[in-house]
């Protein structure tokens, strides 16, 4: 519990700071102290996690999920170092401080959703993260795009929760409780339990973006500001992903038949329309929207594993995509802030002009694309493993598959950037201290967890 | 207890220096490159000899019986089970110790005198770079705790050396050159990989402790399965053996040395006489309780490889021009004795004698042979010339070079009481006891060996005096010096007590001079020697009679058997017509043509479902509903058939 009361201390404090701050520095006093606070609250949370329920067992933490937080906390910390460039122009000027104050809050939302021992609270913590997220959608309401990000996001997320909580009411109509401990003892695999099982993960597909439930993904991407997508396509879809893992193996053991049918259709679905629809773009935002989506449902092939194998497996991917999408979204970040550039044809000739850039756009497309050495690969390996230990060959095959196709258009940038030839390429400009930072964390990040195998055997022994 | 804690330096300040030079070198000034280089191996050079002399001589590797196998270091990389994983270490053991202290040597003196060789050379500090990642790979090499290790830091030694050699990547011969060197030995090198992994997939584990116990190791379970009448043990010690004979240069992957000597001079020294060419000996070292316990027939293989390919090398060494091919074809001729020595040895007490032998010798050669190179090298820095046609005369210029140069061809000739006379007196001893008709072989090379080094010497030194651009000189101080410490090593390394050192079962033993032995190839050496006199010393018409009245046989032997020849006519006729064509046709008209229909597939239905991504809100919401729909419908019929 001490982890969520931190960030929401940090909250208060940032409130404060927000009175009492002069308009004029106030970017050069928000941004560091968040960026502290944040360490702060992965520093005091993430130390010597243990076991432990509250609330009469609504509250539950333990060292995966701690570990859990500790990845999300990551993803909002990379996510803070990009965002100086966007947050300190002057339109922006008045609501510096509710960026951070919004992004502390969905945290908090995650963090309960991902302590969830109740399906109430579970809930609690999923309106919690999903109402910042569609404010944070739309903070460029100037820009027409983004206030329709904003208002798209809201009204899909309503209805998405409408079907979760349609689908928890049935549970609870056969169950009569809502408690997963007490769900799984009383568990029976009537119509009305497994239709509000497929409610609840329609809800939490919906989050975690999965095909068909995905729509909203691309205009909410390309209309938010950069540092949003990021946050977006990373920590949001962390949270769901772990939470819909966990609900699965604990609560609904015993309808495994069931689930994983639909998990399998899923992954077909989202892995395969994603890596159709990421074929076409031009806008990089849009792009990374669905690459993030065809990533997804890799990500399933994990779920599909049993037992630790395949928590720490998705857990482990989460890790590796937190350094990966974020460093790709970052160096997007930066290019978008200094000369407002988003589309792949302005990115050729890059390398002759920002070689530093171009190379760490480069190692995270590779990292997106699974290639040997770097995290992306091991993260896949493991993902496949889980998958293969059930026996899914198949599906294997067909991931495979969209792999290879995903490989040529993660390699399109690279081709602009490296190949093609350009008159006026985008001239060299200087990124901010907090980006480089960032970037070097995010690249340290990407090759540490694909060198040091540490990282997937400490998952997997808490897991 | 000693502490060898810090042995892990001794590979790691040569990488560090790799990277060091690799990255930031071109900001340094050349001199201050070659300086830095060279002053890291001086470190790893006092760390080796300090190694060896805590081991050896003050105790601290002497167990209750015999020397132990130290691991002062080690972690793991990939665990796959409990006994298979993959680790990187440091071991101490007899041979690795000894290793040390010859590649530390070697390293250090090319590195001094590559100073003075590579002076104004474009790229001097890539030069220095590639030549501590060859000091990392190779000193990882030897260090190596297990199989795996060793193969990973095998292949990073085959790739410097690719880097070296083609380290004048201008000139069209070098490149080709170190082509050929890294696809040979890199077809070796399969082999070995397909070893090591029959070997783990049998036993287990790719440790050297484990795989090189006498009474436990599990090699032993494997003994019984045989796969196309032989066991599966010799087919895996065989392949083992492939990639040791590709580094190695042996009979038939041979072919690759000689052309490698396109690479500058010092690293023919440092890399294609000392140290990178015996790592096939060491490899078979290694591994020498599980050759000779359990893969008896592949130890005699090596035995008969190693022989044929002395003899061999050596006839081609009496007809070639080039003084750096003829140290070429006279380092095959060498490693082929190490070989042989190793094939005939037995395994306790004075058994063992091929085995001590064939290290003794490891050492001796790379000394003197590392001196003939840096010898050679200082004749062509004076001359401009590899082509002893084009020399001669050339003592009164060069009287240091003069003298070293004739102290290592003493040597090599296996004269009384220089080092080479010791280890080749030994593998002759060892050789006599297990077969007449090898011991019979290696008198013969013992001689011919003698007259092609001596025709050298004669042909270079002596002989007619040609005419030159400008006068050579002798050359500066930074390439004598090596040359006189390697003089100094050859002369009296023989003296060291190797019989207590190295043996295959780590305890001490003695053997003597066997005089019987000894007596008749020193007389044959000298025999050699004699006949290049007469012929060599003055200018003289009888050798070009002799070429010409052996016709046939002169010009085969002069075209080094037509080896080369034969392995073009097998990869360029046979493998690319019969193989290469067909699969080519295959791959672009059947794969080729699959994936492209693919790729037009996907693009078309990509393209045709755009329209859905349509930006409707309602539209999002009636997908959405009709996806709950069919996820319910498909949870209900899996419920129904359950």
């Amino acid at each position: 519990m001490r982890h969520e009361l931190m960030l929401a201390v940090s909250v208060v404090v940032l409130l404060v700071v927000e009175i009492f701050s002069s308009a004029k520095h106030k970017t050069n006093v928000v941004l560091p102290l968040s960026i502290a606070l944040m360490g702060l609250s992965m520093l005091v949370g993430g130390m010597y996690p243990e076991a432990g329920t509250l609330f009469g067992g609504i509250y539950r933490t333990d060292a995966l999920r701690t570990a859990v937080k500790l990845v999300l906390d990551a993803g909002a910390l990379l996510v803070f170092f990009q965002v100086y460039g966007w947050i300190r122009r002057p339109e922006n000027s008045d609501k510096v401080s509710e960026f951070f104050i919004l992004v502390f809050s969905t945290l908090i939302g995650m963090h309960y959703m991902v302590s969830a021992g109740d399906f109430m609270m579970m809930y609690l913590g999923l309106e919690l993260a999903s109402i910042p997220l569609s404010a944070l959608a739309a903070f460029d309401r100037y820009k027409r795009v983004s206030a329709e990000a904003g208002i798209k996001y809201i009204l899909s997320s309503a209805m998405s929760t409408a079907f979760l909580l349609f689908g928890l009411s049935f549970i609870y109509i056969t169950a009569g409780t809502l408690h997963f401990d007490a769900l799984q003892a009383a568990f029976r695999p009537d119509v009305l339990t497994i239709l509000g099982l497929v409610f609840f993960m329609a809800g939490m597909a919906f989050k975690i973006s999965l095909v068909p439930f995905h729509l909203w993904t691309a205009d909410v991407y390309e209309g938010a500001p950069v540092a949003v997508t990021a946050y977006f396509s990373v920590v949001s879809k962390g949270a769901a992903v772990f939470v819909l893992t966990w609900v699965l193996y604990h609560v609904f053991g015993a309808a495994v038949e069931q689930w994983r049918i639909i998990l399998v259709t899923l992954a077909v679905m989202t892995m395969t329309v994603g890596n159709l629809f990421a074929l076409r773009q031009q806008n990089m935002k849009r792009f990374l929207a669905f690459s993030s989506i065809a990533q997804a449902g890799f990500i399933l092939l994990g779920m599909l594993g049993q037992g630790a194998l395949g928590m720490a497996s998705v857990v482990f991917y989460l890790l590796v995509y937190v350094f990966t999408n974020i460093a790709a979204f970052s160096v997007v970040a930066a290019i978008s802030n200094a000369t407002g550039k988003e589309n792949i044809d302005d990115y050729r000739g890059l390398y002759a002009t920002n070689p530093r850039l171009t190379l760490v756009l480069m190692v995270a497309l590779f990292s997106l694309a699974g290639i040997p050495p770097v995290a992306g690969f091991f993260g896949k390996l493991f993902l496949f493993n889980a998958a293969a230990s059930q026996g899914y060959y198949w599906l294997i095959f067909v991931a495979v598959v969209n792999a290879t196709i995903s490989l040529y258009y993660y390699l399109r940038p690279v081709r602009a950037m490296f190949i093609d030839k350009n008159e006026h390429p985008i001239a060299f400009f200087k990124s901010d201290a907090y980006m480089r930072m960032g970037l070097l964390l995010c690249m340290a990040g990407i090759f540490a967890t694909g060198f040091i195998s540490w990282f997937f055997e400490y998952l997997f022994a808490v897991s | 207890m000693i502490s060898f804690d810090y042995t892990l330096l001794i590979p790691v300040l040569p990488l560090l220096m790799f990277l060091t030079l690799g990255i930031g070198g071109h900001r340094l000034k050349p001199l201050m490159a070659g300086l830095l280089g060279s002053a890291a191996m001086g470190v790893v050079t006092v760390l080796s000899y300090l190694t060896a002399i805590q081991y050896f001589f003050v105790g601290g590797g002497m167990g209750a019986d015999g020397y132990v196998a130290l691991i002062p270091f080690q972690f793991t990389w990939l665990a796959f089970t409990d006994t298979l994983r993959i680790t990187l270490g440091v071991m101490l053991d007899p041979i690795s110790v000894m290793m040390l202290v010859v590649i530390s040597t070697v390293s250090l003196m090319v590195h001094i005198y590559s100073l003075g060789y590579m002076k104004g050379e474009k790229g001097f500090q890539r030069f220095y770079a590639f030549l501590s990642l060859f000091s990392f790979s190779m000193l990882g090499l030897v260090l190596a705790t297990n199989i795996f290790q060793m193969y990973i830091f095998w292949e990073l030694v085959g790739v410097s050396s690719f880097l070296l050699i083609g380290f004048y990547y201008r000139k069209p011969s070098a490149i080709a050159a170190s082509k050929k060197a890294f696809i040979v030995t890199r077809f070796a090198d399969f082999g070995f990989l397909l070893g090591i992994l029959i070997l783990s997939y049998y036993t287990g584990t790719f440790d050297f402790g484990i795989l090189t116990q006498p009474e436990t190791s599990p090699v032993a379970s494997m003994a019984g399965v045989s796969f196309m009448g032989l066991s599966v043990v010799s087919w895996a010690m065989v392949l083992v053996f492939m990639g040791g004979a590709g580094k190695s240069a042996m009979f038939p992957l041979h072919i690759w040395l000689p052309d490698a000597m396109e690479g500058p001079t010092p690293v023919s020294a440092l890399i294609h006489a000392a140290t990178m060419v015996v790592a096939g000996v060491y490899l078979v070292a290694r591994l020498f309780v599980v050759y000779h316990f359990w893969a008896a027939d592949i130890q005699e293989v090596i035995a008969w490889v190693g022989a044929f390919t002395s003899l061999f090398a050596a006839v081609i060494a009496i007809t070639q021009h080039d003084i750096k091919r003829v140290l070429a074809f006279s380092t095959l001729s060498q490693i082929g004795y190490m070989m042989l020595a190793l094939g005939v040895s037995g395994y306790g007490g004075a058994e063992g004698t091929g085995y001590m032998a064939a290290m003794f010798h490891l050492f001796t050669h790379a000394m003197f042979k590392a001196l003939l190179f840096l010898g050679a090298g200082s004749v062509i820095h004076a001359v401009h010339s590899n082509l002893m046609t084009e020399m001669g005369g050339l003592r009164k210029y060069m009287p240091v070079t003069h003298i070293t140069f004739l102290i290592a061809c003493l040597t090599i000739s296996g004269v009384p009481f220089l080092s080479g006379f010791f280890s080749k007196d030994e593998i002759l001893v060892a050789a006599f006891e297990h077969s007449k008709v090898l011991f019979a072989i290696e008198f013969l090379v013992a001689g011919l060996t003698a007259f092609y080094m001596f025709r050298l010497y004669f042909n270079v030194f002596w002989g007619q005096e040609r005419h030159y651009h400008h006068t050579p000189h002798e050359s500066p101080w930074v390439m004598t010096v090596p040359l006189m410490v390697l003089a100094f090593a050859s002369v009296f390394s023989g003296y060291l007590p190797f019989t207590h050192l190295v043996s295959p079962d780590r305890l001490p033993f003695e053997v003597h001079l066997h005089w019987g032995i000894a007596i008749p190839s020193v007389l044959i050496g000298l025999a050699g020697i004699g006949l290049a006199w007469v012929l060599y010393k003055r200018p003289s018409r009888v050798p070009d009679r002799m070429a010409a009245a052996m016709g046939g046989f002169y010009t085969t032997v002069y075209h080094k058997f037509y080896i080369d020849e034969v392995y073009l006519f097998v990869t360029r006729r046979v493998l690319f017509n019969l193989v290469s064509r067909p699969i080519s046709w295959f791959d672009r008209h059947v794969v080729d043509a699959f994936m492209n229909a693919l790729a037009n597939v996907t693009n078309g239905v990509s393209d045709r479902i755009k329209g859905l991504q349509s930006g409707q809100l309602q539209m999002y919401a009636a997908t959405f509903a009709a996806g709950v729909i069919g996820l319910v419908l498909l949870a209900l019929y899996y419920l129904g058939s359950a």
